[in-house]
């Protein structure tokens, strides 16, 4: 039986007190203990930024990459090694602003991995710029002006990419993430979870008192489980073409509620072929095991030479 | 040659051609020019045949097949006119092969020592189309004019028609083999009238089968690499599409069922590299193959693989002429600063320049194990030259190839070692690897500096251990390759004039030192293969007996030479450089030389245009 320590490392965390991202990581870390996944079948990758740390927390293969590109790292790794379950995390802007390019094609591919957004709004690491999610107008802490481009939605662009699996937490809440987390991370497909995050020092507008919703006449938190209000998002049959395109065109209106109300939860969800299925349909071997298991170095290329004679 | 607006055919013509002189004890060396269009601009191939082996082009034709007038006439007609034809480079006494309904007048081809071979492409082709009852689908077989010229050309030069006949069927299997009987008859039908109109004795130049040796087969630069690939146990390719580089992927994944690799088209440059690096990083075998513009985008990822010590991938680098787009379809040798140098910071990478197609067998099978053995990035500079130049080579001779894949752990070492450090001190600079998915194998990775454990650090101490160890490896690398490797001296070491060289420009320096010892001019020639690990010792020995040192480079300023001086400190005298855009020909490395040595010119820029 594998326990929480099985999961951390004794790496020095140098995030800020109170930083969303600590809620990840343990959500992280309490999720592949739930799943009793063993540490070294696991592969952790990140982008660049204060979630890029991640993986130096976590007792599995880590990999910090580059700034955006974590993703075409996670997709080299997975498909040479399609048997690890291979998680990758990023900030906002890594994924969205400069990484935006591989955000949308490693959605059209549908490898069979779990991509976490850590959506604060802010680049934190370089001291509070804006980044692709704060809303256009909003000015935080650290600018010298408000932001006047609008924002990206993560989750419309996930769905409009590909990703199978399109889901939404908050990182303050370690149990509907940790839930959200599993629920990715034993989906068939590329499934992406935008994480919203508090980031204490540079984004004094999205706090953790605005998400639980102190400033609202209300006072009712601003986050709400869509699936409370019988949203769903599954795709039942994903042959029948009416049905995925109906589903896709609710989750895209569903991402657009942001302001007093936040929905949270499983936007859409279909089980289709994988990137890895696909392969192996063209190359039956890949079926038994993956490639950098196969004896392929020995290879017999007299019948090229042949064909050229 | 054979020219031909683009889609008209010219590459079948020039292969087919090329195939049957191969297996008549023939000797092949092609290469094809195009423009960076889809359709109707001009293009031709060059095929040099002789009966000995022919290691480059040469600026003359002796037998211009044209598919239009724009081959023989230029496009001086056009608003922005960018050639002149090939009607001048016909050498006298040869001849041009063209569709007689262009109804020209010897006049106009304004010169009296060539022969003319007007042919009726389209009656010809009508003709054969009729006994296969298709000549009322003539539009859909216009193309096959191509196979109508060939067959001329063979007629003309008197060769083994069967021959050739073999080679057309074979590129028609399955359901269209009856399109491969249809062209053979296309191909009788030029060759009879050829041989009716012109009489036999028309042209000069005949071609006679020779004695075969021992097998050939007859291979482009892609495809040397691509194979290269296969046999080095390459299990990962990504590409995004560029020019040249392309083929080379798409040769790969048509053969991936057989071999069992993945090609993945990426949606860019920096995600090819990065991809590919994530693999190997995996354990598996990769490569990525790009040129210029792309090998720009992955400056980032070059980097992240020299930090995080991947063992690979093996990047080939297709040279064009550049910056930017520049010639898209040309060659250019101007990339061995950039990819000497690419990335900020500072970190261990192999360069290996292969000078022919099958030095680039040799050299891509190297490169991986280069990769694993040391944990670098592995570059292979090629150019469109060498992707594009198909010629007849032995078949590879694969004995003693052997798979090194370095340090790699076994889960049994890692059992006996509860300790695992991916990035330990060794006395080596190289660290044991271990694989994702191995038991006790966990390790980090970062483009951060980090500790022997792979996290981050920002230690003064570590840092300066850590870019030690890193470097250490390619001064490793230094000793371990044999200069033998990195470093040919072509000719005899007494000779007064060292050509200096690197890749592509191998066959043209080759061939051109003959003409020049034909004329009384002695020379040899230093071929440098490693670019890093340089082979300092061994230049610095040569070029210091050299008297006269001339640098050969498809560039403008001969980075080579820059290279070579700031490794050795020895200057080269002169310069005889290229950068049109197209390959040095055997009389441009001749023009070239005898302009340095008897006309005293210090730099040349030679250009056939």
């Amino acid at each position: 039986m594998l326990e929480l320590k099985n999961y951390r490392t004794q790496v020095h965390n140098d995030w800020c007190p109170g930083c969303g991202d600590f809620g990840i990581v343990n959500a992280v870390q309490m999720t592949l203990l739930e799943m009793q996944l063993e540490p070294h079948r696991i592969a952790v990758f990140s982008g660049i930024g204060c979630s890029g740390k991640t993986p130096h927390f976590v007792n599995a293969y880590g990999f910090h990459t580059l700034h955006g590109r974590v993703l075409p790292i996670a997709t080299g790794a997975k498909l040479a090694n399609p048997s690890l379950t291979v998680i990758a995390v990023g900030g906002d802007g890594d994924g969205l602003g400069i990484g935006a390019g591989h955000f949308v094609n490693t959605g059209r591919r549908n490898l069979d991995f779990t991509y976490v957004m850590h959506d604060n709004g802010v680049y934190g690491l370089t001291k509070g710029q804006a980044s692709p999610t704060l809303p256009k107008g909003l000015k935080t802490k650290s600018m010298p002006a408000p932001s006047i481009v609008e924002a990206v939605n993560p989750i419309a662009m996930a769905v409009a990419s590909g990703y199978t699996f399109v889901a939404r937490s908050y990182a303050l809440d370690v149990r509907h993430l940790k839930q959200t987390l599993r629920a990715a991370i034993e989906h068939r497909g590329s499934a992406f979870v935008d994480v919203l995050q508090t980031c204490p020092t540079y984004n004094d507008i999205n706090t953790k008192e605005w998400y639980a919703g102190d400033d609202l006449p209300s006072k009712a938190p601003r986050l709400y489980k869509m699936e409370e209000t019988g949203y769903n998002g599954i795709v039942a049959d994903p042959n029948v073409r009416e049905e995925v395109s109906s589903k896709k065109g609710t989750a895209l209106l569903k991402s657009f509620e942001w302001g007093d109300k936040i929905p949270i939860g499983v936007f859409f969800k279909m089980e289709v072929a994988t990137f890895e299925d696909q392969l192996a349909q063209r190359m039956p071997a890949l079926k038994e095991k993956p490639f950098v298991e196969h004896e392929i170095y020995n290879r017999d290329i007299t019948p090229l030479l042949n064909e050229l004679t | 040659m054979i020219g031909g607006p683009q889609g008209s055919g010219i590459n079948s013509v020039a292969e087919n051609f090329a195939k049957a002189c191969v297996r008549g004890g023939l000797h092949v060396f092609a290469n094809i020019e195009y423009h960076s269009n889809i359709k109707g601009e001009h293009s031709y191939y060059r095929l040099r045949i002789e009966s000995r082996e022919p290691r480059s082009h040469v600026d003359w034709v002796d037998l211009l097949v044209a598919l239009d007038k724009e081959t023989m006439f230029g496009d001086l007609n056009k608003a922005h006119p960018t050639h002149r034809g090939h009607r001048h480079e016909v050498s006298p006494g040869g001849g041009i092969v063209y569709d007689s309904s262009f109804k020209l007048s010897p006049e106009s081809f304004g010169r009296d020592d060539i022969k003319l071979f007007p042919v009726p492409y389209m009656d010809l082709l009508i003709d054969a189309l009729k006994e296969f009852g298709k000549d009322r689908e003539l539009s859909k077989y216009q193309v096959m004019v191509n196979t109508i010229a060939l067959g001329a050309s063979l007629g003309l030069v008197d060769y083994d028609f069967d021959m050739a006949a073999e080679s057309i069927k074979e590129g028609f299997t399955g359901r269209k083999a009856a399109l491969g009987d249809l062209n053979v008859r296309a191909a009788r039908r030029g060759y009879d009238y050829a041989k009716k109109t012109f009489g036999e004795d028309a042209f000069p130049i005949r071609l006679r089968k020779q004695p075969l040796g021992s097998k050939r087969m007859m291979v482009r630069g892609v495809q040397s690499i691509a194979i290269a690939k296969l046999k080095a146990g390459c299990g990962f390719q990504t590409y995004y599409p560029i020019t040249p580089a392309t083929d080379e992927s798409e040769y790969l994944e048509s053969h991936q069922q057989d071999y069992n690799l993945i090609v993945v088209q990426a949606e860019d440059e920096i995600s090819a590299i990065n991809m590919a690096t994530g693999a190997a990083h995996a354990g598996l075998r990769s490569s990525t193959s790009t040129s210029g513009p792309g090998f720009s985008l992955m400056a980032e990822g070059l980097g992240w693989a020299g930090i995080t010590e991947a063992p690979g991938p093996v990047i080939i680098l297709w040279q064009r002429a550049g910056p930017a787009t520049g010639l898209p379809t040309r060659t250019e040798q101007a990339d061995l600063r950039f990819a000497l140098h690419a990335a900020h910071g500072e970190f261990p990478r192999i360069i290996v320049a292969p000078g022919d197609v099958v030095e680039c067998f040799y050299d891509t099978f190297d490169a991986f194990n280069y990769a694993e053995r040391y944990q670098v990035p592995v570059i292979v500079l090629a150019d469109k030259f060498m992707a594009s130049t198909f010629k007849d080579v032995p078949l590879f001779n694969t004995d003693g190839m052997k798979v090194d894949r370095g340090d790699l752990l076994q889960e049994s070492d890692l059992a006996k070692n509860p300790d695992y450090r991916r990035y330990r001190w060794t006395d080596l600079g190289i660290s044991p690897r271990a694989i994702p998915g191995q038991k006790g194998g966990i390790f980090w990775t970062t483009g951060d500096e980090h500790d022997e454990y792979g996290h981050i650090t920002e230690a003064a101490e570590i840092r300066v251990k850590m870019m030690n160890k890193r470097m250490r490896k390619i001064e490793l690398a230094s000793q371990v390759i044999p200069d033998s490797k990195k470093a040919t001296l072509h000719g005899p070491r007494s000779a007064p004039t060292t050509l200096i060289g690197w890749g592509s420009t191998k066959g043209a320096i080759l061939d051109g030192m003959e003409d020049l010892k034909a004329d009384g001019i002695e020379t040899n020639f230093l071929q440098i293969r490693y670019v890093n690990p340089f082979p300092t010792t061994y230049v610095q020995q040569i070029l210091s007996m050299a008297k006269r040192k001339v640098a050969v480079e498809n560039n403008y300023s001969a980075q080579m030479a820059g290279l070579i001086r700031e490794r050795t400190g020895i200057a080269v005298d002169n310069k005889v450089v290229k950068f049109d855009g197209r390959p040095f020909s055997q009389n441009e490395v001749y023009e070239g030389i005898k302009d340095v040595l008897r006309n005293g010119v210090g730099e040349v820029t030679v250009s056939h245009a």
